[in-house]
């Protein structure tokens, strides 16, 4: 506490909570965003509330950004859990089979393109891909956003959902295969593999 | 050599350089030997900037923004 308060100055604990709050405030709404959508403002409301209460406990200041996207994430995950449609065994034996990759190759949506691939991924705009980010689970979305959205390591995010490292690689190959087959499903349903401007 | 499945599996801790150094050598063997497979890493490669150059889009509308510096305001002053 010493610590804290020698870095931190005279100033209060409110009034440190605050300042590390305010400064976090983009990064909490990006990142939950990711993880409940519409309801990004609620869950950083009640991580603000949260973090208040607890602030007291953190004795490196150094540590605020990780502990508040932390209390974050976990308020994320109270709200994320109900609305998903859970993935059946069916499916996700067929998501460890797709390869969006081949299956982009073989279906041959673009026949004029030279760059199928590229192109495939370019026909989503940024409400498509948190459309199909929603539609997974959260225990794949948190760590598939984290990781490769945010660009925090494996071993940052197991400590951050409180998991072993192994069941989050778990998590995430299994949560790109369901990426995979989600992006190639919304596009088929939604009208994105036809040539032309959208 | 490890197999395709076994590769594919491993491609994205690989290209974020999370494999052990002994499991990188082997996806690297596989890769110099598997065209298909080396299509599915330049693939994963593009699908990983894809959702990292989505993430950079995500801006907090001033709105947003204003009411949680609101919400920050409110809390009290602890003695």
């Amino acid at each position: 506490m010493a610590e804290r308060a020698a870095a931190m100055g005279t100033a209060t604990d409110s009034e440190q909570f605050r300042a590390l709050a305010a400064a976090e405030l983009p990064k909490l709404y990006a990142v939950a965003r990711r993880l409940v959508g519409d309801e990004a403002e609620d869950a950083v409301q009640d991580c603000l509330l949260k973090g208040f209460r607890g602030y007291r406990s953190i004795t490196d200041p150094s540590a605020g950004p990780a502990w508040l996207l932390a209390i974050l994430v976990n308020c994320c995950r109270d709200r994320g859990r109900s609305h998903v449609r859970r993935p059946d065994q069916v499916e996700l034996e067929e998501a460890e089979r797709f390869s969006l990759f081949r299956t982009i190759a073989d279906e041959d949506p673009f026949p004029y393109s030279d760059s199928l691939h590229l192109d495939f991924l370019q026909q989503f705009g940024r409400e498509d891909l948190h459309a199909v980010l929603l539609s997974l689970p959260e225990m794949y979305r948190a760590p598939l956003a984290l990781v490769h959205m945010e660009g925090f390591s494996t071993k940052e995010v197991a400590e951050m959902l409180g998991a072993p490292r192994g069941t989050i690689l778990a998590r995430l190959h299994r949560g790109r295969k369901l990426l995979e087959k989600r992006l190639w499903d919304y596009a088929t349903t939604h009208g994105l593999l036809k040539e032309g401007p959208r | 050599m490890i197999t395709c499945s076994e590769a594919v599996r491993q491609l994205w801790e690989y290209l974020e350089n999370e494999l052990p150094a002994g499991d990188r050598e082997k996806v690297d063997e596989h890769l110099g030997a598997c065209l298909r497979c080396c299509g599915e890493a330049e693939f994963a490669q593009e699908l990983r900037k894809f959702l990292a150059a989505h993430a950079e889009l995500d801006v907090i509308p001033d709105s947003v923004r204003q009411r949680l510096l609101s919400t920050l305001d409110s809390l009290p002053e602890v003695p």
